[in-house]
């Protein structure tokens, strides 16, 4: 309740809380793992940008800089994505339900992988799975994208989420014969879909880093705009808006950004719908701090939930697909009830 | 109605049997050591057999085998059954000389499977109804399914030696395998203490002491890091990376040197790693992954394979 109030207040307030949020899970996920790593070492290792303080093992170091970071930074990294294209495609398309792998990105990233494992060269899979997906997934909104807009008839979103679903499904079809083409190939496309963030090293950083980057500032420059051509497509046509190219920015920056969370953490479902919803319910439905919300949020709450997947089961781990649906899935219900009774 | 389905199945079933016989079974020349002598006496048949799908009555001795299952494949042309298997699945990929063809285990084609006209098909895993499918269309089919222990693998191999008349030459085989797996248990130094992480993918996934593959270890006396993590696994946990490394290790077996294309080498670039005792020793071990994975008479290979990296880790540490 207390949040909620804080939040309402004033936006100032809510990027502080969102901040400290985000602060609070990011010392989290540095602190806490199956290994037990006492706490003012870790804080004298962080203050000190990485030196080894007296008290800490050469091992404690290492499992800290080259395991624990990257992957506190990549789970941030994939959270605020999702978050953010969710919230972006829930404008665009006016669709409560729109998720960022709405228009074949995850289809196109499965295939992408699929082919790399099943023909790519063996040794190198760490390096060309993450890629061949990043590519799958842009050319499957690529597709998406360049059948919906050639039907056109001033249905613009309609016709691009049907023709979301019919790449995806098509995409999907063509992943699945591969994959029985290769059965031995099965188990590593399997684990990739549920998403992983096991093996998360410093390259995942840097693939996502700029991608992210790109992406998630566009969408945070056009944030005022989601706010108008939510309203209908002839209504912002008539505020002077070109709906076509917005449309079109945010669905590349969108994709962008799902594109990279999927090359380096597999399919992680439900972030992309449950964050922005819940920032909805907290500040209302203004883009203008939906959307920086949701990015915060969205780093914070995949932080957490890759946590839990590396903790509850300790020393073994919980694929972060599972549990983000785990949780995902009821809050879900949730959101769609609270809704109807609003509506 | 019926005539033209009935010219179609007929024709269907001359293309498969034209497709059977372009494999023509083993090379003669090549089978000398697998294809079975005959037993000094006529087998006996009828026998009935136990499998996973319970208890299978084999009228006469089987002429057509098709086996669906890498591990029965093994089998069979151990206990010199090799001349009556007329088909192996896809991935059956041992001996050399077993008639490899398109069928599949995982998705089988009862419709192909079928066209070899099969007198016995043997198969491990069973998705949808490959057993009832087969027994509806009249023909013999043993389950064979993973095996949990070791005595039931070598069950497996005697119910196989009962059901193709080889049952002699199945036990011989047994007592010879289980020879071989006592004299490797008692060369093992059961106090050595040594620990080892088997790893199935690059993602980490273990196999703890519950598994088949799990229990060889044990034989030998060694330490299994994944059992901490087994609880709620079926036997098959994730770990996490930094466990792993605080645990360190004195041997990793890498059972995803082809699914995933790992080596000593990828090993010991993965970040954190090389202070982990078994890399920094040269303790990580290359497996057969087929091998691993099997549960035929080639296990002993894979125990012996352990027990010799076990050995030299020990040298190591005295």
């Amino acid at each position: 309740m207390s949040v909620r109030t804080a939040l309402r207040g004033s936006r100032s307030r809510a990027y502080v809380v969102g901040v400290a949020v985000l602060i609070a899970a990011i010392l989290a996920g540095l602190l806490v793992g199956p290994v037990r790593i006492g706490a003012a070492n870790v804080f004298r290792w962080l203050l000190t940008f990485g030196q080894t303080p007296s008290g800490m093992s050469e091992q404690e170091a290492l499992i800290l800089a080259e395991l624990r970071l990257p992957r506190v930074i990549v789970a941030g990294l994939v959270g605020a994505s999702l978050a953010a294209s969710g919230a972006a495609y829930q404008a665009v398309f006016r669709n409560p339900l729109a998720d960022p792998y709405l228009l074949g990105a995850a289809a196109g990233a499965g295939l992408g992988a699929t082919i790399a494992v099943a023909y790519g060269p063996t040794g190198a899979i760490d390096v060309t799975v993450p890629v061949a997906a990043f590519v799958g997934a842009l050319v499957g909104v690529g597709l998406a994208y360049g059948l919906g807009r050639s039907n056109v008839g001033g249905r613009g979103a309609t016709s691009l989420v049907l023709a979301g679903v019919a790449v995806a499904s098509f995409l999907t079809a063509v992943q699945t014969f591969l994959q029985q083409q290769r059965s031995q190939t099965l188990r590593q496309v399997y684990t990739w879909i549920l998403g992983r963030l096991g093996t998360t090293g410093w390259d995942d950083v840097w693939l996502a880093l700029p991608s992210v980057v790109l992406a998630v500032t566009t969408l945070w420059v056009v944030r005022r705009l989601l706010d108008v051509i939510e309203v209908g497509d002839v209504e912002a046509q008539s505020l002077g808006l070109n709906v076509t190219r917005l449309r079109l920015v945010v669905v590349l920056a969108a994709s962008l950004a799902t594109a990279a969370a999927v090359a380096v953490a597999g399919l992680i479902g439900f972030v992309g719908i449950i964050v922005p919803h819940t920032v909805r319910l907290l500040v209302g439905g203004s883009y203008r701090s939906v959307l920086p919300l949701s990015v915060l949020f969205g780093a914070s709450f995949l932080i957490v939930v890759d946590l839990l997947a590396r903790t509850v089961v300790a020393p073994a781990e919980i694929p972060i697909g599972v549990i983000t649906a785990l949780v995902g899935a009821p809050f879900f219900v949730v959101v769609l009830r609270r809704n109807r009774r609003a509506a | 109605m019926g005539r033209p389905r009935t010219i179609l199945m007929a024709f269907a079933l001359a293309l498969s049997l034209a497709a059977c016989g372009s494999y023509g079974g083993p090379d003669p020349v090549a089978t000398g050591d697998t294809g079975g002598s005959p037993s000094e006496e006529a087998p006996a048949f009828p026998v009935t057999v136990g499998g996973t799908n319970g208890s299978v009555t084999i009228e006469r001795q089987p002429e057509r085998i098709v086996s669906l299952s890498p591990t029965a494949t093994e089998d069979l042309f151990a206990i010199g059954a090799g001349d009556q298997v007329i088909a192996v699945d896809d991935q059956s990929d041992f001996p050399a000389v077993a008639p490899t063809t398109e069928l599949s285990g995982f998705e089988p084609n009862v419709e192909a499977i079928a066209g070899y006209e099969p007198d016995l098909v043997v198969f491990a895993t069973e998705p949808g109804d490959l057993g009832a499918s087969l027994e509806a269309l009249g023909i013999t089919a043993l389950q064979l399914d993973a095996a949990p222990t070791l005595a039931v693998a070598f069950d497996q191999i005697e119910q196989l030696g009962l059901a193709t008349g080889h049952a002699p030459e199945a036990e011989t085989l047994v007592a010879d395998l289980q020879a071989a797996v006592d004299e490797l248990v008692a060369g093992a130094d059961p106090s050595s203490g040594l620990s080892f992480y088997f790893e199935l993918d690059d993602t980490f996934y273990s196999v703890t002491s519950k598994t088949f593959v799990g229990q060889l270890f044990e034989l030998l006396g060694l330490r299994n890091i994944a059992d901490a993590a087994g609880k709620g696994s079926g036997g098959y946990p994730q770990l996490s990376a930094e466990y792993i490394i605080e645990a360190d290790p004195d041997l990793i077996f890498l059972a995803d040197t082809e699914c995933c294309g790992q080596t000593p080498e990828t090993v010991a670039e993965r970040p954190g790693w090389d202070g982990i005792a078994a890399v920094a020793d040269g303790g990580v071990v290359p497996l057969d992954e087929d091998v691993a994975q099997r549960w035929g008479p080639r296990v002993v290979d894979l125990l012996e394979e352990i027990a010799a990296a076990a050995e030299a880790a020990g040298a190591n540490a005295a």
